[in-house]
């Protein structure tokens, strides 16, 4: 993640010299007016940078800000806001669904973990080195990313059926197992989720991957048959070692998204059975919206606050722990 | 990993040359020849199955009789097939104004993210401003804030927006613009534009060519691949929006296929339901079997990014 960071020396090196009328060498020696500043080509350059500036500013620099302040006021659209504190957070922090959500959104993403990162990496790793047809290849992996994600859920929600006809339980006869519950237990239903999201999400972390590895310098490899290395020597020693990197932004990035699932407990579940597939992400929907009785904007925002705090510290942390061996 | 590099790169092994990690002297190794091959061939099979399965599955389910679905859901057509189960959808679902309006969702956040994006980009990585290098900070800082936890914040300001007043709920305005605010878009363009030759800029500003002229005749002609897959990044995002079109859009005339879908089930036969379903994954489906080799290099390419 350091290189999308624009002031690694790296970058600096590569980008152009500034392409502005003003005379550089005058800069910052005179006062400059607005009338001198329009002059030397200020305001079309503005009005270039206006629509990202309007748009950012609307809908990404203020909605953060307004998120900090309402975590600590009490929101409910008609009379104004009124300033509670840390109200919000503890409300939050003793709501029994609290760590039954976070609890929740930790299985899903180590499940996710389990399931979904080894499994790209071994696919990627076996395509590129298919000759003849890899874009046949990498063209099925994706395919899934391609499907609507509400398309998806549903169509696995049906296979999930729990009754001996359903899809799955149907094809579990075939090899002699009988039917599961799936999404219908407690036990089942987050590893049935986390199934249908690996389905929907591998494939373009396959392709990820896929580029990583064309970029491996191909020396490497036969400096490494030179010396007598075998296949698995040359994963081990080659392979993994130049993609490092790779991996540990997709490690990261995976967790990250994972953290934020809500698309499928919302529609396979409802967070159901008994509390089972409840998220972080559930959770802050029903406060601001799912509830009957009134929305909570305070503790919504409150939770939102929290995972990116959260997550902030998480990946501060990551990085600073891998540093030395992403880089070294 | 800038964009230029990243394709120099994919030049250097060709399919056809299997320099990486098997040598020639490996693939004529037994083991290696049919472990290896062996391994392909089960995981081509793997993938059909599994990444084509479940599409192909739903094609034969949408017009297949609902009972037949229900009772032998593997089974291929044992008594015929049903296609009135399409015509049913435009019919009696309204699958037709829900995919146009999935459409119009579509297209108007592509027109509104390609102008942020270009615009932004040509200010940040060609005029550069001195002020640019803020601008830069905090877009970058956006990209750690994930879009779902300002969910509140943006929804209430689209019921109530300050300064300009009124409300914004049930109006597509308050898709495409929030849907602009992308950052990802504006760092993957000025990554692409700062490696343009800046030459060709110099020497048309001496020839007279204006900051328009400059981004109209020059930078956008010169930036088709990197437009490409910024645009199929956009549509497919847009199409496969969920929770953002449902908190705004109350009106169901007004909504897009995927925010339907599930209301529609309850009230709809299987059959017609998982026609609608194929519908509303047919377009980008046919879209990426188009335009495949593009959207996967762009995702290589995003990833590329990332790293």
């Amino acid at each position: 993640m350091s290189t999308i960071n624009p002031t690694t020396p790296n970058l600096e090196q590569t980008e152009p010299a500034p392409l502005t009328r003003a005379p550089s060498a005058g800069r910052g020696r005179f006062r400059r007016t607005p009338l001198t500043w329009a002059r030397h080509g200020g305001l079309s350059t503005l009005l270039f940078l206006l629509p990202l500036l309007l748009v950012f500013g609307a809908f990404s620099w203020y909605p953060i800000v307004r998120l900090v302040l309402m975590a600590f006021q009490h929101t409910n659209l008609v009379q104004p806001a009124t300033w509670v504190g840390f109200q919000n957070f503890s409300e939050v922090i003793h709501d029994p669904l609290f760590p039954i959500a976070v609890k929740n959104t930790a299985e899903f993403a180590g499940l996710a973990l389990v399931f979904g990162y080894p499994v790209p990496l071994a696919v990627a790793v076996l395509i590129s080195e298919v000759r003849k047809r890899r874009g046949l290849y990498s063209a099925l992996a994706y395919l899934p990313v391609v499907v609507p994600p509400v398309v998806a859920v549903l169509l696995w929600k049906f296979f999930y059926d729990a009754g001996p006809s359903g899809v799955f339980n149907t094809m579990l006869h075939w090899v002699g197992i009988g039917p599961q519950p799936w999404i219908q237990s407690e036990n089942t239903a987050m590893p049935s989720l986390v199934l249908e999201s690996t389905w929907a999400n591998a494939g373009g972390t396959v392709i990820i991957y896929l580029a990583a590895l064309t970029g491996v310098n191909a020396e490497l490899y036969e400096a490494a048959s030179v010396d007598g290395a075998g296949l698995w020597k040359k994963i081990a020693h080659v392979t993994l070692p130049q993609m490092r990197t790779i991996l540990l932004v997709t490690l990261i990035l995976q967790i990250i998204g994972t953290a934020q699932v809500f698309l499928e407990p919302y529609l396979f579940t409802s967070g159901g059975p008994d509390n089972a597939t409840i998220t972080v992400l559930l959770l802050i929907y029903n406060y601001a919206f799912g509830n009957s009785l009134g929305a909570s904007y305070g503790e919504a925002a409150a939770l939102s606050l929290m995972l990116v705090a959260f997550l902030a510290l998480f990946s501060l942390i990551y990085l600073r722990a891998t540093r030395s061996w992403s880089t070294g | 990993m800038s964009a230029l590099q990243f394709r120099s790169k994919r030049g250097q092994r060709s399919e056809e040359t299997p320099q990486g990690l098997v040598s020639f002297t490996d693939w004529n190794r037994r083991s290696v020849k049919y472990g290896l091959g062996t391994a392909q061939a089960a995981l081509l099979v793997l993938l059909v199955v599994v990444g084509l399965g479940p599409v192909l599955w739903l094609a034969k389910a949408a017009i297949t009789p609902t009972q037949d679905t229900l009772i032998h859901p593997m089974a291929v057509f044992p008594h015929g097939t049903a296609w009135s189960n399409v015509s049913d959808a435009w019919s009696q679902v309204d699958i037709g104004l829900y995919l146009w309006n999935t459409i119009a969702i579509a297209f108007g956040s592509w027109v509104c993210q390609i102008i942020v994006a270009t615009t932004g980009a040509y200010a940040l990585s060609v005029l550069r401003p001195k002020w640019g290098n803020l601008i830069m900070a905090a877009l970058l800082t956006t990209l750690f804030v994930p879009t779902v936890v300002l969910l509140v914040p943006l929804y209430i300001e689209i019921v109530h927006p300050p300064l300009i007043g009124g409300t914004y709920v049930d109006s597509y305005w308050a898709i495409w613009l929030p849907e602009a605010a992308s950052a990802f878009n504006v760092v993957l363009m000025k990554r692409f534009f700062d490696n343009l030759p800046h030459e060709i800029f110099e020497a048309a500003r001496i020839d007279g060519c204006g900051k328009v002229r400059l981004f109209l005749s020059i930078v956008l002609p010169m930036s088709k691949p990197i437009l490409a897959v910024v645009s199929i990044f956009v549509v497919l995002a847009s199409w496969k929006d969920f929770l953002w079109p449902l908190l705004v859009l109350t009106d169901t005339s007004l909504q897009p296929l995927s925010v339907r879908l599930p209301a529609i089930q309850g009230q709809t036969e299987l059959g017609v339901f998982l026609a609608a379903m194929l519908i509303a994954c047919l377009v980008p489906i046919i879209g990426f079997l188009f335009l495949q080799r593009r959207v996967l290099r762009g995702t290589g390419l995003s990833g590329a990014l990332k790293g």
